[in-house]
């Protein structure tokens, strides 16, 4: 057979099935190894729940807790913090007062972000690229005491609302806990209702 | 000329199974090279240099190196004091991350006074700019594996702008990690990348950078094209064999950087905190972010335009913009003429103007916020962008001097 005789329109039609068969090859091949980035089943398991014994921490004290790898912190607040949280002076200067655009569990969804107001559990990674803001308890006339990240400059409240005109676009995150007693609480896991 | 000239000999039996003369004389004592290159023209040889002395010595470093995250740490101090002559190949490799990047930067100035990517060298330039991506992630992947604290809170930002993305940010930056927070398997997948992944695409990028680059042929500092001008052989009457004019040249060139580059990693290996950051001595700690977190010098430019803005998504925006508008320069210049020799005052402002401003960023990145430092990266940053702005509408009717004929 010579080529003048070859029908083009079954070529063309084997070459486009080869190439879409190909195609849905390679993207099925690709699969698995994209796939093996997602966390591992042991990074996963590490985030399983941890508690956290908080019966000695003092008032204006702090703890670290290490939660999937992340710094949660639980920070007892005294009476001075608690009181400038309701402050309209302060109020008036945060982005995100009611919480509405952050990430908390509903139950904390409060003026102190927590189920007891003398607890605040919060996980310790800034909002806009990850860093960990210093807890800053003392309350000077340009800031009421809170949390500042050193990398870009946000300042977060005592119950870690973020200030307005700063980088960090929300507040800092809540991780669902609960009280297992009055000294122990759980991270990573809502309480039965 | 006889093609057979070599039909004899170990050389004969050789070019009769592989192009090697032939490859040689195409890419070397055959390619013509206009006769007026200068000093700017030493920094693509040096890059070449550069990025074979980065695979030579990281190579060796990998014989010590443990990516491991309990490890990495220690196993770096273990060759900067336990392996012999391990202090000097991890200076000549920190070390040679510096240079790769001022020799970068310099030979990318090169092109742009020169023109050397408009037209037919549009994908010269682009090739180069993947280069200069490949790079980026190269360098901002090698260093975490020293797992000092800047190398993980440095990391830990640069992942987290992925974060900004609407709607998948979160996922990507959990798959790109491997965790929730940068840890081991993050530290594992960067070492696989950085000594395998990128050095392999950065040597394909770079082979075909220089048969683009041999296919048109090089401009030069009057931005002629020598290839109109050809002697009865067919060789530009401008052109010069690159060997052994240029290659004995480019010798020159790599004495005289070797002993800049020697004094650095002899007498200043750490260049005041700019090559190897203090912070960086100091194991990862996951709870404790350094005071003040900053990348290294070559990244400032871009970090600075990513703090100036103070939204979250548009400040990313902006960053990643600055390196795409890089790569649009072949369209965004339209002007016809291409050496800055020929050009128009405004051009050479819009020059100075960028050089200042980013200049200007690369010295703000580095420092921490204020609020008056603030201001002046908004002000550079204008100048960055405003410089392919303005260009884009000053090039298309910019009044030029007449080019020549021929190289002067």
């Amino acid at each position: 057979m010579s080529s003048d005789e070859a029908d083009n329109s079954r070529r063309r039609f084997l070459t486009a099935a080869t190439v879409v068969v190909g195609a849905v090859g390679t993207v099925a091949a690709a699969v698995p190894f994209l796939a093996s980035w997602s966390p591992s089943a042991r990074a996963r398991s590490a985030g399983a729940p941890v508690e956290a014994n908080i019966g000695k921490l003092e008032p204006g004290q702090q703890i670290i807790v290490k939660w999937r790898g992340k710094p949660v912190w639980v920070v007892r607040r005294d009476e001075k913090a608690l009181a400038t949280l309701e402050d309209s002076g302060l109020t008036e200067k945060l982005r995100d007062v009611e919480s509405d655009d952050s990430i908390q569990p509903e139950y904390t969804k409060n003026v102190y972000r927590s189920i007891k107001p003398e607890y605040l559990i919060m996980v310790g990674i800034c909002t806009h690229l990850g860093c960990s803001p210093t807890y800053r308890p003392e309350i000077t006339p340009d800031f009421q005491g809170g949390f500042f990240c050193p990398c870009h400059g946000s300042k977060f409240d005592f119950s870690g609302r973020v200030y307005a005109g700063v980088p960090a676009p929300t507040n800092l995150t809540i991780p669902p806990h609960y009280f297992i007693s009055d000294d122990v609480i759980l991270i990573g896991e809502d309480g039965v209702a | 000329m006889s093609e057979n000239k070599n039909s004899n000999g170990l050389l004969g039996w050789i070019d009769a199974r592989f192009p090697l003369t032939k490859m040689f004389e195409e890419h070397l004592s055959k390619y013509y090279a206009p006769k007026n290159f200068n000093f700017w023209y030493f920094f693509g040889s040096l890059a070449l240099l550069v990025l074979v002395m980065q695979i030579v010595t990281g190579i060796f470093l990998t014989m010590h190196y443990k990516p491991d995250g309990e490890l990495a740490f220690s196993s770096v101090e273990y060759i900067m004091r336990d392996v012999d002559w391990g202090w000097l190949i991890r200076y000549l490799h920190s070390t040679g991350s510096s240079a790769f990047f001022i020799v970068v930067y310099l030979h990318m100035f090169r092109a742009l006074i020169y023109g050397s990517y408009h037209k037919p060298r549009e994908l010269i330039w682009l090739f180069g700019m993947f280069i200069f991506l490949a790079l980026m992630a190269e360098a901002f992947m090698g260093y975490l594996l020293p797992w000092g604290q800047m190398s993980y809170w440095g990391a830990q930002v640069i992942i987290s702008l992925f974060g900004a993305i609407p709607w998948v940010g979160d996922e990507l930056t959990l798959w790109i990690r491997g965790d929730f927070v940068v840890s081991d398997a993050t530290l594992n997948r960067f070492f696989a990348l950085h000594v395998v992944a990128v050095p392999i695409v950065l040597l394909m990028l770079v082979v075909m950078h220089i048969l683009a680059l041999h296919e048109v042929g090089s401009n030069n500092p009057d931005g002629v094209e020598i290839k109109k001008n050809k002697d009865e052989n067919g060789i530009p009457l401008d052109g010069i064999p690159f060997h052994p004019y240029y290659s004995v040249k480019d010798l020159v060139g790599v004495v005289v950087f070797l002993i800049l580059f020697s004094v650095v990693v002899f007498f200043m290996p750490e260049m005041g905190g700019y090559f190897l950051e203090h912070a960086n001595f100091v194991p990862a700690n996951q709870f404790k972010t350094p005071e003040h977190i900053a990348p290294v010098w070559y990244f400032t430019p871009f970090y600075a335009i990513l703090r100036a803005i103070p939204d979250k998504l548009l400040g990313v925006i902006a960053m990643f913009g600055s390196i795409v508008l890089l790569f649009l320069l072949p369209w965004i210049d339209r002007g016809k003429v291409k050496s800055v020799r020929y050009r128009s005052t405004t051009f050479k402002w819009l020059l100075v103007m960028l050089v200042v401003s980013f200049l200007g960023l690369g010295y703000l990145g580095a420092l921490p916020v204020t609020e008056t430092r603030t201001l002046f990266a908004q002000i550079f940053s204008v100048g960055y962008f405003g410089f392919f702005v303005i260009l884009w509408m000053i090039s298309k009717n910019e009044t030029t001097k007449p080019v020549p004929e021929r190289v002067r």
